[in-house]
């Protein structure tokens, strides 16, 4: 949910090409809108037979399909022009629950305002929005018209058809000449312009598609609750296992030293080589003992971690990885213990993948803080085909950086390589002052 | 032999103090913080440092720092530094001059006396005592080399001993086998490994674990 593919602008760099491409993606937006009447007339429809019953089970999909048509034009919008528009609903698909099904799905439906903002946009983009969408493409196709006008024109009049081409009368091959000129220019002016309607087009749908400041802040609040909600499970879930760890652990081989240490009490004196062998296997628990604490407190909270910050304690992860791991650090100073913490066990989990699934042997980490942001980009040379939907440990990484509203962006083509770019927002605080 | 010791923990600090003197070790200092360890031994300038890495007043690698600043500041002097958890990247850190006379051992290794005492005294005179278990872990990383795999059980042994900075004459008595095995051992390990062979001890040691970590 927090992840978000990182938002590229994709518009050739010639402007004849971009211009094409602009009335190409002006036509499909106007498909798009002509879904969008028929999802009107759709509803229309629908409503029209509440009476009869049936619209009532019609009205739940229809509008669902409304969502999923106005998410298209929202990815579009990130997709071709790099205009962001963020998702309003307070529920997005696949997110229903057990809520999925009949009246209570309508009720939802109709109580999200992001649901009414949708109509009004389906009603206006069948006018404004088609129009400006359909701009570019028209321009060019009446340019080629005027272009192309000596050679058509005469069987035009023949035909009867009309003979004027914008201003021009034409009756004559001099006048069909002289609209080439004039269709050069709309030709041109249709590249020109192109990519400036488009680019209007979606900063009109914004007003209407993206969420209002009172959802955002709703969604935010849902954001918060499910990631604290998250945060709790997790820490609970981590307790309960660190109390498991040191009941059958430590505190186990405590027990059985101190019954070892009992023994060898009683048999001091009948028999001292005995003594001394169950003197050697207390000794042998209590290292054991250690070893385990040793560890637990190294899942907890790493000392190197604890001691040095993020930078020293993934040089110290990567001398104990078969990798070879190139480490570029960045920063000026610590970033808080909890954040610097879920930091650390990220890049460590990545590792661990990369190092499992996708058998790199190369790892490349850079870390910087940069306005707020502290990013660390992961590249490994391994195989990819890293799905963060399917893995649970991206998924988990995913969870423990979305506490601090923290994102993780992942591509990672079949062949590889795996490109993970994690951003925190957190501030740095002044290196500790060392008295050597 | 004259001792400085910084432990933060009483209790710790206590039966350190019976232990090495009952071993004949005179203590120079005790103190419980980084920066009184620094003035310690520069006004007593003992035979060996023993620190604790974790140590008022940061609690954190307090004393490993007041280590590494105190051998800048007395060239040579031999520390022994002790930890609840072994890091390779400070293991690095004490060899990183190349002068020898450093130790990093668990806490635990203080239970088995006569190892410890041993581990101290080849310190003090200018040798190096790595833990087992930072020689464990840069064994297992599993290095795509193949030269390590061409060393058989029993020259693996020997290389882990090396590494902890043990002596020919120690390896021998540890392995039950005689010098002259050891000596015929290591340097199979070394022409194996492509290491330059060396008399001096800290000079093994340090060529042993450029090797593993690279």
């Amino acid at each position: 949910m927090s992840s978000k593919v990182i938002a590229q602008q994709s518009w050739p760099s010639s402007r004849i090409g971009g211009g094409l491409l602009a009335a190409g993606r002006g036509l499909a937006l106007a498909g798009l809108m002509l879904a969008g009447v028929g999802l009107w007339v759709a509803l229309a429809f629908a409503v029209t037979f509440v009476v009869l019953g049936i619209g009532l089970f019609l009205i739940p999909g229809i509008l669902l399909a409304v969502r999923r048509l106005a998410d298209r034009v929202r990815r579009l919008a990130g997709e071709w022009t790099g205009v962001d528009v963020g998702i309003p609903y307070l529920r997005r698909p696949g997110d229903e629950g057990p809520d999925g099904s009949g009246w209570r799905r309508l009720g939802w439906l109709l109580t999200d305002r992001a649901t009414w903002r949708d109509l009004l946009w389906l009603t206006v983009d069948s006018t404004i929005g088609g129009v400006i969408a359909l701009i570019p493409a028209s321009l060019l196709l009446w340019g080629l018209f005027g272009i192309v006008m000596p050679a058509v024109w005469k069987p035009i009049t023949d035909a009867g058809g009309s003979n004027w081409y914008a201003m021009i009368h034409v009756t004559s091959p001099l006048t069909a000449w002289l609209s080439v000129p004039l269709g050069v220019v709309f030709v041109l002016l249709g590249l020109w312009t192109g990519r400036w309607l488009i680019t209007a087009y979606f900063r009109w749908a914004r007003l209407l598609l993206a969420p209002t400041p009172k959802a955002e802040l709703a969604l935010r609040v849902r954001h918060l609750t499910k990631s604290r909600s998250e945060l709790v499970d997790t820490r609970a879930a981590e307790v309960h296992r660190i109390e498991r760890d040191l009941h059958d652990g430590a505190q186990a081989r405590l027990v059985a030293m101190g019954m070892t240490l009992g023994a060898a009490e009683r048999v001091l004196d009948d028999n001292p080589a005995a003594a001394r062998a169950l003197l050697i296997e207390a000794r042998n628990s209590s290292a054991r003992a250690l070893a385990e604490l040793r560890d637990l407190v190294r899942g907890i909270h790493p000392p190197v971690l604890a001691d040095r910050g993020l930078a020293d304690a993934i040089r110290a992860l990567a001398m104990d990885s078969p990798m070879k791991i190139h480490l570029v650090a960045d920063l000026t100073g610590r970033p808080e213990a909890p954040v610097e913490s879920a930091a650390y066990f990220a890049v460590s989990e990545l590792l661990a993948n990369a190092a499992k699934h996708a058998h790199a042997r190369g790892i490349w980490i850079d870390m910087r803080h940069e306005r707020g942001l502290l990013r660390i980009d992961v590249t490994d040379d391994g195989h990819g085909g890293a799905d963060a939907s399917r893995g649970s440990g991206l998924s988990g990484i995913e969870r423990r950086l979305g506490a601090f509203d923290g994102i993780l962006a992942l591509s990672s083509p079949p062949g590889g390589p795996t490109v993970v770019r994690m951003e925190l927002p957190c501030e740095l605080s002044s290196p500790k002052t060392s008295s050597y | 032999m004259r001792v400085v010791i910084a432990e933060d923990l009483f209790l710790l600090r206590d039966g350190l103090i019976r232990l090495l003197e009952a071993y004949g070790f005179e203590i120079a200092a005790a103190v419980d913080n980084g920066p009184d360890l620094l003035r310690a031994v520069i006004e007593r300038r003992p035979d060996v440092a023993l620190v604790d890495v974790r140590l008022p007043p940061s609690f954190t690698d307090e004393g490993l720092r007041a280590a590494l600043q105190a051998r800048r500041e007395v060239p040579g002097l031999p520390v022994l530094v002790l930890s609840q958890y072994v890091e390779q990247l400070y293991a690095r850190e004490l060899l990183a001059d190349g002068s020898g006379a450093v130790g990093y051992l668990l806490k635990d290794r203080v239970f088995d006396s006569d190892q410890f005492v041993d581990a101290m005294k080849r310190v003090a005179a200018g040798g190096t005592a790595m833990d087992p278990e930072v020689i464990a872990r840069l064994l297992e990383r599993n290095t795509p080399d193949r030269a390590l795999a061409r060393l058989s059980p029993r020259e693996r042994q020997v290389l882990e001993l090396v590494a902890e900075g043990r002596s020919n004459t120690a390896i021998a008595q540890h392995l039950v086998v005689t010098e002259r095995a050891i000596a015929k051992h290591t340097s199979t390990i070394f022409t194996k490994l492509d290491l330059q062979p060396s008399d001096d001890d800290n000079r093994r040691v340090l060529a042993v674990l450029a090797y593993l970590g690279r």
